[in-house]
């Protein structure tokens, strides 16, 4: 066991896959000799030379479909686009090549990549430097989509997502990159699809994803300690797939549900999840399921104005206690 | 412009066993054959509503397919654009198959889930044909990067029109290639027209991917397409210095589509003569001349023409008796497990 970062465990995490298959290649701007401007490379060059970890010129669209063809024809590479917002200069590969070639070539065709991005709001970047945009990714057929919260989940997640034959987005949270965990030593290989119960409890089920689960954890103990509201909070961690049972199993225990979620409200994840529990949980629920997200705008730049938009301890906090007291 | 000379060439050689020789040609010229007969065929079941969707033809342009094609080794990938039954074709990809797919039926390529604008047929080397402009350059130079990272001597072909060379994807990758030394060749096909503007209107330079060459260290390659003699050799030699490590390569194929941009187009952009002004200079009537000339007989060529007719006849008569894709292939192959289950 050790505390690393959040920061640490993707490097570790890429390096733990590149150690065991030769096919791993990682390619991205500044990743290699400058070792990413989140610092989240930094070794990785040195470690695995300049074959297997390339630096690439500002081309989105490039580095995508190098990415396609390289996994379409043998190897399983890592991308990395800095910014999840610039998926919307790269976004064809994203919605029409990597996800539909298998499709319209009759299972001929195989795509087994991961593109890692820097996601997420907190760092005062603004509104082209701070999105959450998970729910662009989601609503795509034949992606695979997922967002760790933790350092371990971060190694054990990035693995699986390598070792998957599929394409898998792989959002980083920016403002999680200089968090701490416990990692256990040796390697960590976890599994797609699947939701983890961070914190029991009967009267309500929040959950969360990425950097809004800490959040919500906070949000659980000061509803406990405050309120004697005992809140079940459930790391989503994979949209695509969704585990669906893990949910479905702690609204029919606690009857409540809250999403909090950092994308905008229109379309954000919690949305299909709200609607699959309308339609086969309906009457485990005591009471309407409410989101939390961020308002329908784009994101400011102003620290005070940034903290406000984002969903927060304090307004999870205030959404429970008023809807469970309602 | 590189036409004349190369033709004079061609002719001025040794004759047939010069250094493309019999066998090769006649090869090449069966192949541009096959594709004239394929897509006129593919026409003539739209006029019968029997192809649905959009087709989009390469009637005129069959030289560049044929001598890409000839100059390829097995194991070299070709990625096409949704005008690429052509390069389809020409990988030695059965007739029936393309017909069957263009016609939606259980036989074609994809089993009806691609559609005309996505032949795909990985075992005979045909990486995918994709219908967003640009896309697949970048594709390409993956595959590439895949054979230098590897050790692997095969060349990634990446065919395109003209009107790609006006999208930043065609600049990403050609950049991206020279910078990385890829083994891939960019093949663009300009055929004077993007969909139904004349490419002279909308593009800064007279041609469109020769004159940028430059721009990312390439030099600049002009080639008659409408010459199967003169694309095999251009092609000979760039894949020979894409295998040889020393990178990518350009070339700008002149050519002219005989038919509109797509099934709905007629073409009546196109000013007056210059279709027959272009159909003096039909690839298969020139490489049927050069056969003749030298000393290939009236009755192997006609063989051939009639070998071919049967070939499409045969798979037309095949595709249409065909049954519609069953409904139980809608879900399968999303994911790698071959299914399409999102959540549990």
């Amino acid at each position: 066991m050790a505390e690393i970062t959040y920061r640490d465990a993707v490097i570790r995490g890429i390096a733990q896959e590149m150690e065991r298959d030769k096919d791993v290649v990682f390619l991205g701007e500044d990743v290699a000799k400058a070792g990413g401007v989140f610092k989240a490379t930094v070794g990785l060059y040195e470690q695995f030379g300049p074959l297997r970890v390339r630096d690439t010129p500002i081309s989105e669209q490039a580095i995508m479909g190098a990415a396609m063809g390289a996994a379409m024809t043998g190897l399983k590479p890592i991308a990395e686009i800095m910014f999840s917002d610039f998926f919307a200069v790269c976004f064809d590969y994203i919605a029409n090549e990597f996800p539909k070639s298998r499709y319209m070539s009759n299972g001929q065709t195989k795509c087994p990549l991961v593109v890692r991005t820097g996601n997420g709001a907190g760092s005062r970047f603004g509104a082209q430097h701070s999105q959450s945009v998970e729910n662009w990714c989601m609503m795509i057929p034949g992606l695979k989509v997922v967002a760790p919260s933790s350092p371990r989940d971060v190694i054990g997640l990035l693995a699986a997502a390598v070792r998957d034959p599929d394409p898998v987005i792989f959002f980083e949270h920016k403002s999680l990159y200089a968090t701490k965990g416990e990692v256990p030593d040796g390697e960590i290989v976890d599994t797609l699809g699947t939701a983890k119960v961070l914190r029991p409890g009967k009267d309500a089920t929040i959950l969360a994803l990425a950097l809004m689960v800490p959040r919500a954890l906070q949000a659980a103990e000061q509803l406990q300690a405050e309120h004697g509201i005992d809140c079940e909070v459930v790391d989503v961690r994979s949209l695509v797939p969704l585990d669906m049972q893990t949910i479905l199993g702690s609204v029919a225990k606690t009857h409540r549900l809250f999403t909090v979620e950092e994308n905008p409200r229109l379309c954000g994840w919690g949305a299909e999840i709200v609607s699959i529990v309308a339609d086969e949980a309906f009457y485990d629920l005591d009471g309407p399921p409410v989101r939390i997200t961020t308002p329908h705008i784009p994101l400011p730049a102003a620290d005070n104005l940034e903290d406000i938009v984002l969903p927060t301890p304090a307004r999870i906090v205030e959404t429970v206690r008023r809807s469970l007291n309602s | 412009m590189a036409t004349a000379k190369d033709r004079a060439q061609a002719q001025a050689g040794s004759g047939l066993n010069d250094d493309i020789g019999e066998a090769k040609r006649l090869d090449l010229y069966r192949l541009q054959v096959v594709i004239r007969e394929a897509e006129q065929r593919a026409y003539d079941l739209f006029l019968q509503n029997l192809v649905k969707g959009t087709s989009h033809l390469s009637l005129g342009q069959e030289a560049i397919a044929a001598g890409f094609a000839g100059a390829m080794k097995p194991g070299d990938l070709s990625f096409c654009t949704y005008r690429g039954h052509a390069h389809t074709l020409a990988r030695g990809v059965p007739v029936e198959k393309v017909l069957g797919e263009l016609m939606q039926r259980d036989n074609g390529l994809m089993r009806g889930k691609g559609g005309s604008m996505h032949l795909t047929s990985e075992e005979h080397g045909v990486m995918g044909s994709y219908a967003i402009i640009g896309a697949h350059l970048p594709i390409a130079c993956g595959a590439a990067w895949r054979a230098q990272y590897k050790g692997d001597k095969d060349v990634s072909v990446c065919f395109f029109g003209d009107g790609t060379t006006n999208i930043g994807a065609f600049h990403e990758a050609l950049n991206f290639a020279a910078v990385w030394k890829l083994p891939v060749v960019f093949v663009c096909e300009n055929n004077l027209y993007m969909e139904y503007t004349p490419i002279s209107d909308v593009t800064a330079v007279p041609h469109p991917a020769a004159d940028r060459a430059s721009a990312y260290g390439l030099e600049r390659i002009i080639v008659d397409g409408n010459d199967a003699d003169a694309v095999y050799r251009i092609a000979q030699t760039a894949f020979d210095k894409a295998r040889a490590g020393d990178g990518p390569s350009l070339i700008e194929c002149l050519t002219y589509r005989h038919s509109g941009h797509s099934r709905a187009d007629p073409g009546k952009y196109r000013p007056e003569g210059e279709l027959e002004r272009w159909k003096e200079r039909d690839p298969i009537k020139i490489y049927k001349e050069r056969l003749l000339q030298f000393g290939v007989s009236e009755k192997t060529i006609a063989n051939i023409d009639a070998e071919v007719r049967k070939v499409v006849d045969d798979a037309t008569e095949a595709c249409k008796a065909a049954p519609l894709p069953p409904i139980d292939i809608l879900t399968t192959d999303v994911y790698a497990d071959g299914g399409w289950a999102w959540r549990n």
